[in-house]
């Protein structure tokens, strides 16, 4: 692999320990997978930050290291909502962690925003062909697929690395021939809404950790394209996908259809919500994975308007969406939904205590089961407001 | 005698072989207090990989896996250093942060040359790993 003068001097620790230490992995990674150089990349997403996940010993060595990123960077959802914590029946132990974790990071420079909707925030908007360093599986999705920029999965110690070298080895989804599709997923029906995370549930089992491209009947928007990709990353290991005519590098590459087909059909989308139907009633009821964006809040407010709700209801976002829209989060609040900020269902340990849940995202119905033994229902977001239990005000 | 390797973790290190033919996943399969192989469906269960030269196919398992290596480091009880057929990830970030030496592609056999005991200094640093029984 070869390095540039300045990068051997970082190797050899003419810059300290901690950066030589950084470069070390990214060398390391980019030999074990082939890299011909570093590449810079414009900003990172940082995986390893719920304490749940990382424990003691990461807690140890990012409070171990020195100085400062050197591009915009923020972190990956955390375990718990970083201010209403207590609320949502997290143990002060587990907040005492998880605020140190927090605090460690922010001594290296680190933006302490902790989501999977990057892209939705000041200062990481990509464009085509951005080489960037994230880590959450769904943001690298959108980040690759419906944005056309460019980053492998990022484990929680490479992404610190390449935010604190400002650059990446050059493997993976950087290269042009990693991006062609190599199997065709070919869908024989309209879908709308969550049928998109549904059919991410469906696909990414069959597709594995390979590229897909989607022939579809009519075209998604960008939040059924993040909820699509969402779920073809935990069903599957889907890191990029291409849908014809409708994704960026689809349309300008006109890539040739792979011989390779996965038919999808209307039936297998429906047994989706079949999942779970004999559970009569779940005990809470989480929309936003990945976090939501400022249209599905306002479709979200929209549909709670002038009503209670009986049971408990998250609606995960962004902090710093939250902050941006004041009068959404209380519109929704006043329907007694929690706004919930800087975590989801499935990384939060306050979501083991309960039996069973509603999710209208084909990620958390991947997850949920296994990462917080509960048991899942899917739903549209208008079934999992009725799911809540509405009581009309009026 | 001298073998060519590749580097993953630079660093020297010398020590006593403890070989393996099974995979290791860090998270599960060994205890980061004691360095002890606690799996029982490991080879090495029961045995302890501290202060040894380690030398297994590759890593598995989850990514927290890197962690649990810098745990094994801080705690004192990290293999001296490892040797493997294939590097993956989880390894190498975990030798990395834990400056235990690591290389992989030796340029002979590693299974067919080395055995328990034997005593080795790995240089990764200059890509070789020297036996030193003689």
């Amino acid at each position: 692999m070869y390095l540039t003068p300045e990068e051997e001097k970082t190797l050899d620790g003419e810059y300290g320990r901690s950066l030589q230490k950084a470069i070390e992995i990214l060398v390391a990674l980019g030999d074990i997978y082939g890299a011909d150089k570093l590449i810079p990349v414009k900003s990172a997403q940082i995986a390893g930050v719920s304490y749940k996940t990382i424990g003691d010993a990461g807690l140890e060595w990012i409070s171990d290291l020195e100085g400062k990123v050197k591009i915009p960077s923020i972190l990956n959802p955390a375990g718990m909502d970083i201010v209403r914590w207590d609320e949502m029946g997290i143990d002060p132990v587990f907040a005492k962690k998880q605020q140190e974790i927090i605090e460690a990071y922010a001594k290296l420079g680190i933006q302490t925003k902790c989501t999977c909707t990057p892209y939705y925030l000041e200062g990481f908007n990509v464009t085509l062909d951005d080489h960037i360093a994230w880590s959450e599986s769904s943001a690298v999705s959108y980040a690759n697929s419906v944005i056309g920029a460019r980053t492998n999965r990022e484990g929680g110690p490479s992404a610190l690395s390449a935010a604190l070298v400002g650059k990446t080895a050059n493997y993976g989804y950087h290269l042009d021939e990693m991006r062609e599709p190599v199997v065709t997923v070919e869908v024989d029906c309209e879908l709308s809404g969550s049928d998109f995370g549904a059919l991410g549930y469906v696909a990414g089992k069959t597709i594995g950790s390979r590229v897909p491209i989607f022939y579809m009947k009519n075209k998604p928007s960008k939040n059924e394209m993040k909820s699509l990709g969402a779920a073809l990353a935990a069903s599957g290991a889907v890191a990029l996908y291409h849908i014809e005519d409708v994704t960026p590098e689809a349309v300008r590459n006109k890539f040739a259809r792979p011989d390779e087909v996965i038919p999808v059909e209307r039936t297998q989308i429906d047994e989706v919500y079949e999942t779970n139907k004999d559970i009569q009633s779940s005990e809470i009821i989480t929309v936003g994975c990945p976090h939501c964006s400022v249209e599905e809040l306002e479709e979200i407010a929209g549909l709670v308007e002038g009503k209670k709700l009986q049971k408990e209801m998250w609606v995960c976002t962004a902090r710093e969406v939250a902050e941006r829209h004041p009068d959404l989060v209380q519109r929704i609040e006043k329907s007694g939904a929690k706004v919930v900020c800087d975590t989801c269902m499935v990384v939060s340990p306050a979501t083991n205590k309960y039996e069973s849940i509603t999710v209208n995202s084909g990620k958390a119905l991947a997850y949920v089961p296994s990462m917080c033994k509960v048991a899942a229902k899917y739903a549209r977001i208008e079934d999992c407001i009725k799911e809540a239990g509405v009581v009309d005000e009026n | 005698m001298k073998i060519k390797c590749r580097t993953i973790s630079r660093g020297v290190a010398e020590g006593e072989v403890l070989l393996t033919n099974d995979a290791i996943s860090f998270l599960g399969n060994v205890e980061p207090e004691t360095g002890e192989v606690v799996e029982p469906q490991h080879q090495l269960y029961g045995q302890s990989i501290a202060g040894k030269v380690l030398v297994f196919p590759h890593g598995k398992g989850s990514t927290v896996g890197s962690y649990v290596i810098y745990q094994l480091f801080k705690n004192g009880v990290a293999p001296a250093a490892m040797i493997n057929l294939e590097s993956e990830p989880i390894v190498a970030v975990g030798a990395i942060i834990s400056e235990v030496p690591l290389v992989d592609r030796l340029e002979k056999d590693p299974y067919k040359i080395l055995k328990n005991g034997d005593m080795v200094v790995v240089n990764s640093t200059e890509a070789f790993v020297e036996l030193r029984n003689e």
